[in-house]
């Protein structure tokens, strides 16, 4: 796929206060003068921030690293995660195709997204509330099918339940991440009910981090 | 089946308590200042008579690569851990990651110690966002209790962890694309030599190594050598987490001795192959660029490096991509070819070009639409793109359709007949 | 240096043990075919086409263009490692990289400008197969608008990213880079930007396809059908080596030739992009002012004009900024005849120079490779001389610290800031004091605004003290081509004594001086190419021969002599600079001893060694230095001054010239907006 900044930008980009400071402490982490490691973490934190990745954010980060902004366009660019226009402002649904998640349904997850979004990838839904694109292997094969929204994964996903999630993103409800066959993180099935009463979380560390 | 009490990691599902309480009342931070005082000679020793090998894929002894980290430098050292799972049908690092993360943390220490290093960076995908909250989160606990930072488990050692994330890139899986990324660059890999351990991480003296090979780390010097090298067979020991996906029945990560049989995997933790076992049509034994191996295989296959090498296919990350009968494995073999073709960096030329072409090709061979001379073509071209690339990603791209061609020849041939067969029928209505 | 023996095929030789494979492969003359691989660039490893096997090594093949001899191992016995350039191995590695190379570059050599010279092609005759196996769509790439020097072809290209290392490392302007991944990744610049170096156009030369063309040379002819000419370049001071290649009578293009020396293999975009300049404001018959207009004559009354008022006495010769030594040479014998004076019209100073190892000093443009102190006193490096500034910025890579005095400008590296004054310097030298280790290892570079500064007699005399002390170098940067030359026959720079001369004489013999102001009444002869502002104030114009047009000798920064040689006849009734100012002394009376060009050149190695031997720097004695006094002028040193693109006449009649000044004017205007 080809990776272009949009045609339309925004004017400026700065980080809110709260960012600010995450990103000057992020500096810490690394050696001085080796500021640029921070570069994806920073147009990570932009992206949260906005929503996607701009032109003025990529200057921002640019300045803010003291690098070429050439070298940041090239960051941006490489990595798929980052989001070069804007996507559905409800969510965006990142759903996984590579054969583990096709091996178990993906592809009718696609379907369903090409009638409920929109028939292309990358593209926003009638009132831009939606988008979705199929990404490559999120490393939750054994809970595939797979779906990233954001931060979040939803797991053992199928038609009925990814109908579910759609609808209920549509109306604002918020729907919790994890598997949709109740199992707690990646155990078998048959240890689900096991350790279902011996277990001290409620919930996996993941859904932990969710209700944060 | 593995005993409850030679797992190491006993909370990989995260239902017993995660706190920091619940991580040393299983082992976990205990007795990590004697560990240290053995000396790094003496740890870097006990690792190596373990005969642990490197999980994150090509299996290479753990010991032996960190005894290549040079002894004097004035440069500092760095361990780097390689978090950026992302060869399909792996994710076994992510259950280490969010619910043992502290079995990482203590091992990147000791590691680290026993390499003089300086500092350890987890270099995790950028995927994993809850479970990179979670490992800061341990991270953060680490520091506070002193394991980690200054005076690190008051062994007078400063030792520094961090996270670190990328953005999707499967590419930045291979060490040196790694590093790249971690210097904030694209994820192109580098030249070797220098290798990490000469020239890594801000050109200093770096080990890369798996969030496995490092989490098991402090229970094998804790339990010993000997007692990590009588699981399993000879020269593939100890226990390995196996993430087992596709037509099961209960797809899973388990922790298992190293060698158990596939059959064993299969049946005693996934509820076996959907369909029973003989509904089998073939499995990918070790994630998505090892070749595929038929049911004829899977019969005897035992799960480690040497067997799965002899059946030329390989254990890789141990990620078990199980497909039964109703598989349409052409087409589960260009989904791989499609996946490649997108995460290829672009540097080099074989991998750049050779992976849209044999994607391309795929993509014709799923419908039939092809000449039988094509697939003799795909081969080659497969021979083009293998061993002729930076990184190993190119063999990635080249052995899953070598694999595809070696074993189900007779289904590609005769999907392209079936098509030509059709087309002939259509022309002449 | 540690030598290793390498057995490449069924050779043993002996090879520095840090050169990589295809290095040692091209000392032992086999060619490794490659794209990516560049000398002067850092090793990228990409393309593959330079794979060869290492025996012993890992079953696949390494690429030789990254792998040391060092890192080769022997033989269980011990016996040397052992590479082999032309194995099966090899071959089906080179025969599958090319075929991926051409799968998706497009078949249209017949339109394309690389066509005969491109690297692609000609390894795909030796390499490739004989047709193509793919039959999948063929990938098209956007072209983007690099401005008026290069053209992009983007689909042709084939990701070598020899121009993003060149522009990064050797032009030193972050704006180059390869966006997007895997097949779909693209070399672009910054959000389309124009490039923003003076040495751009040398990534057309590296570019070993066709993607990045010559924009003005674009579509006009093919490499096949033109003349090649060796010569050197006059745009500054450099004299980089040069060959032009020319159409009939017509200039194509100019490209760079090889000379580690002076130029390694780069040239300036003015060197490079000046010949559209060429044929534009000529001055291309004799012409004389009848009631203030310029009117055409012959050869034979403007020459006799010209005599009848050089007989009466009292003419200053002028030397230009491009005029080659023969014709100074000549001048200079004339005025000699004639009694009269000879002043170098673009360089002003406060003090005479009339000794070598002071107006060159004792540093050669190579000595800045090992440089670890390079001092800018004064200059502007980028503007005054590009390549040379490159050649710093690469000592500047390699861990050499660059200090400067003057004003700052973006040079391409950092600079360490000595201050604007000399007093400044002063201060600076008084804090070091005398460190040997620092002084030693240290290289002066000296502009024009130093030396046009008020006391830059003394404060030169400081810099030199400091050279003879510590054995350091010393390198003035002259800006113009004809300057070492001029000053070598003793043309005058003191500017008392230059206006007292300008005032004083009757008539002036301008060779090409286009900055010179003449009282009126003052009666002027120009001998010159380019009808520019000299002309314009010429009472008397003789059309001469530009520096593409004759055989000419230059003297570079360095006193480096070299010969420029003849690519194309003048225009219309112009002539070779010496030749008119020979037919000039015999009209005045005085016959030297030589008819021709070489009877020319004896004469005047005879007279001056210091540029009798071509190519050489001919080493001179050392100056000894005054008594130093402090100094203490507080004035600031301009930076560069002029318009870069537009520094002499000939880029000043070169639309492509015009265009760039154009294009920097209202860059700059929206930088500082």
């Amino acid at each position: 796929m080809l990776r272009r900044l949009s045609v339309n930008q925004p004017e400026e980009f700065s980080f809110s206060k709260t960012n600010l400071k995450w990103a000057k402490a992020q500096l810490k982490k690394y050696p001085k003068g080796r500021q640029a490691s921070a570069v994806i973490p920073l147009l990570w934190k932009a992206q949260e921030q906005e929503g996607w990745v701009s032109k003025p954010a990529i200057e921002f980060v640019a300045n803010f690293l003291d690098m070429p902004e050439i070298r940041v366009l090239e960051v941006a660019t490489f990595y798929f995660m980052f989001h070069l226009k804007p996507v559905g402002s409800k969510a965006h649904f990142q759903v996984c195709g590579t054969t583990p998640c096709m091996l178990r349904g993906s592809e009718s997850l696609i379907d369903i997204c090409k009638a409920r979004i929109n028939g292309k990838q990358h593209a926003p839904s009638a009132d831009g509330s939606m988008s979705w694109e199929e990404v490559e292997c999120l490393g939750g094969c054994v809970n595939a099918p797979v779906v990233q929204i954001g931060s979040d994964y939803f797991e053992d996903l199928d038609k009925v339940s990814f109908e579910k999630l759609i609808s209920d993103v549509e109306s604002n409800k918020s729907p919790v991440p994890g598997s949709r066959v109740g199992r707690f993180s990646s155990e078998p099935s048959n240890m689900t009910k096991k350790y279902s009463r011996k277990k001290s979380s409620s919930e996996n560390a993941s859904i932990e981090r969710y209700r944060g | 089946m593995l005993k409850e009490k030679d797992k190491i990691f006993p909370n990989i599902h995260g239902f017993q308590e995660r706190s920091l309480k619940g991580v040393m009342a299983r082992g976990g931070w205990v007795d990590t200042k004697a560990i240290i005082a053995r000396g790094p000679e003496e740890i870097i020793k006990t690792i190596q008579d373990s005969g642990l090998r490197g999980r994150g894929g090509a299996g290479f002894p753990t010991g032996l690569k960190w005894s290549f980290m040079p002894k004097s430098t004035d440069k500092p050292k760095y361990l780097v851990i390689n978090a950026d799972e992302s060869e399909p049908g792996t994710c076994k690092d992510r259950e280490i990651l969010r619910h043992e993360p502290h079995s990482l943390l203590e091992g990147c220490l000791l590691a680290g110690i026993a390499m003089g290093c300086s500092a350890a960076y987890i270099y995790i995908r950028g995927e994993y966002v809850r479970e990179r909250e979670q490992l800061e989160i341990a991270i953060f606990e680490a520091y506070e209790k002193g394991f980690i930072g200054k005076n690190a488990c008051k062994s007078g050692i400063s030792f520094d962890v961090y996270s670190h994330h990328g953005a999707g890139a499967y590419i930045c899986g291979e060490e040196t694309a790694l590093l790249e990324s971690l210097e904030g660059r694209k994820g192109m890999p580098r030249m070797k030599p220098p290798f990490p351990a000469g020239a890594g991480l801000y050109g200093c003296p770096t080990t890369v190594n798996n969030v496995e090979s490092i989490a098991v780390v402090p229970t094998i010097l804790k339990r010993g050598s000997s007692w990590f090298s009588s699981l399993g067979r000879k020269n593939n020991h100890g226990t390995k987490l196996f993430a087992i996906s596709g037509h099961i029945n209960s797809p899973c990560v388990v922790e298992e001795e190293m060698s158990i049989s596939l059959r064993d995997l299969i049946d005693k933790h996934c509820g076996g192959v959907i369909g029973g076992w003989n509904n089998l049509k073939a499995v990918i034994p070790g994630g998505a660029s090892v070749p595929l191996i038929p049911k004829s295989v899977c019969d005897d296959a035992l799960m480690d490096f040497d067997w799965l090498k002899e059946q030329r296919s390989g254990l890789g990350t141990a990620a078990v991509i199980v497909m039964d009968q109703s598989t349409d494995i052409i087409k589960a073999i260009w989904r791989l070819s499609k996946f490649y073709k997108h995460e290829s960096c672009g540097q080099c030329t074989p991998c750049r070009e050779g992976t849209g072409w044999m994607m391309r090709i795929m993509e014709r061979l799923v419908k039939g639409d092809a000449s039988v001379d094509e697939i003799d073509m795909l081969i080659e071209i497969t021979k083009q793109v293998e061993g002729h690339t930076i990184c190993a990603l190119g063999d990635a791209a080249a052995w899953p359709i070598q694999g595809l061609i070696r074993h189900f020849r007779n289904e590609v041939e005769d999907r392209i007949m079936n098509y030509s067969k059709r087309k002939t029928v259509e022309a002449a209505e | 240096m540690t030598t290793k023996s390498i057995k490449i095929n069924d050779t043993i030789l002996d090879f520095d043990e840090n050169l990589t494979i295809i290095q040692a492969c091209e000392l032992s003359g086999i060619q490794i075919p490659r794209f990516c691989y560049h000398e002067r660039l850092s090793i990228a490893g990409n393309c593959r086409m330079c794979l060869v096997e290492v025996v012993g090594g890992p079953p696949k093949p390494t690429a030789s263009c990254a792998m040391q001899l060092k890192d080769l191992r022997s033989g269980p016995n011990g016996e040397p490692p052992q590479v082999l350039t032309n194995s099966e191995m090899v071959e089906n590695a080179r025969k599958g990289v090319m075929e991926f190379l051409l799968i998706n570059h497009p078949l249209d050599c017949p339109i394309c400008d690389q066509g005969g010279e491109c690297d692609l092609q000609d390894q795909a005759m030796s390499f490739g197969l004989g047709e193509s196996r793919y039959t999948e769509e063929k990938r098209t790439v956007e072209d983007y608008d690099l401005g008026p020097l290069v053209e992009t072809h983007m689909t042709r290209c084939i990701s070598c990213t020899r121009c993003v290392r060149f522009t990064t490392e050797v032009a030193g302007i972050d704006q180059m880079g390869q966006t997007g991944r895997g097949e779909n990744s693209e070399i672009v610049t910054y959000l389309s930007h124009t490039l923003d170096s003076e040495l751009q156009g040398n990534i057309i030369d590296l570019c070993p396809v066709g993607a990045l063309t010559s924009k003005p040379y674009a579509f006009t002819a093919r490499p096949w059908e033109l003349q090649k000419t060796d010569t050197i370049d006059v745009m500054d001071g450099i004299g980089s080596n040069i060959r032009v290649d020319s159409k009939g009578n017509r200039v194509m293009r100019i490209t760079p030739r090889e000379n580690h020396l002076v130029n390694e293999e780069w040239i300036s975009d003015k060197s490079r992009f000046v010949w559209d300049g060429i044929r534009v404001q000529r001055l291309d018959t004799p012409l004389k002012k009848i009631e203030g207009n310029l009117m055409p004559t012959s050869w034979e009354d403007a020459l006799s004009i010209a005599s009848k008022r050089m007989e009466n006495g009292n003419t200053t010769f002028v030397a230009g900024d491009l005029v080659n030594v023969e014709a100074l040479y000549t001048a200079s014998k004339l005025s000699e005849y004639l009694g009269s004076a000879k002043i170098l019209g673009d360089l002003d100073t406060t003090f005479p120079l009339n000794e070598r190892s002071v107006y060159v000093g004792n540093g050669k443009i190579e000595d800045l490779d090992n440089a670890r102190n390079i001092f800018l006193l004064g200059t502007n490096p980028r503007k005054e001389a590009s390549v040379v500034n490159a050649r710093i910025r690469k000592a500047w890579i390699n861990g050499a610290d660059v200090y400067r005095l003057g004003i700052q400008e973006n040079l391409t590296y950092d600079v360490k800031e000595l201050g604007v004054s000399l007093f400044d310097l002063q201060n600076f030298l008084d804090k070091l004091g005398s460190k040997k280790s620092f002084w030693t290892n240290t290289m002066f570079l000296v502009g024009y605004s130093f030396l046009n500064s008020k006391l830059a007699d003394t404060a030169l005399n400081t810099i030199r003290s400091y050279v003879e002390k510590f054995n350091s170098k010393l390198l003035v940067l002259h800006q113009n081509a004809s300057a070492v030359g001029s000053l070598d026959l003793g043309f005058e720079t003191d500017v008392k004594v230059k206006q007292e001369l300008i005032k004083e004489t009757k008539t002036i013999y301008n060779l090409g001086c286009d900055t010179l102001d003449v009282d009126q009444g003052t009666f002027v002869i120009y001998q010159g190419s380019h009808g520019d502002k000299g002309a314009g104030s010429a009472d008397l114009i003789f059309p001469s021969a530009c520096y593409l047009e004759e055989e000419g000798i230059f003297v570079n920064m360095e006193g480096r002599m070299q010969f420029a040689r003849k690519a194309i006849q003048p225009p219309g009734k112009a002539k070779e600079n010496w030749k008119i100012l020979r037919a000039l002394t015999e009209k005045l009376g005085y016959v030297p001893n030589w008819l021709d060009l070489n009877g020319l050149r004896n004469a005047l190695f005879d007279e001056f060694q210091l540029i009798s031997k071509p190519g050489e720097i001919i080493e001179v004695p050392w100056k000894a230095v005054k008594k130093q006094k402090k100094l203490d002028s507080k004035i600031s040193l301009p930076g560069y001054v002029k318009n870069y693109y537009l520094s002499n006449s000939i880029c000043r009649a070169s639309k492509t010239m015009g265009s760039l000044a154009r294009a920097r004017n209202s860059h700059n205007l929206k930088k500082a907006s």
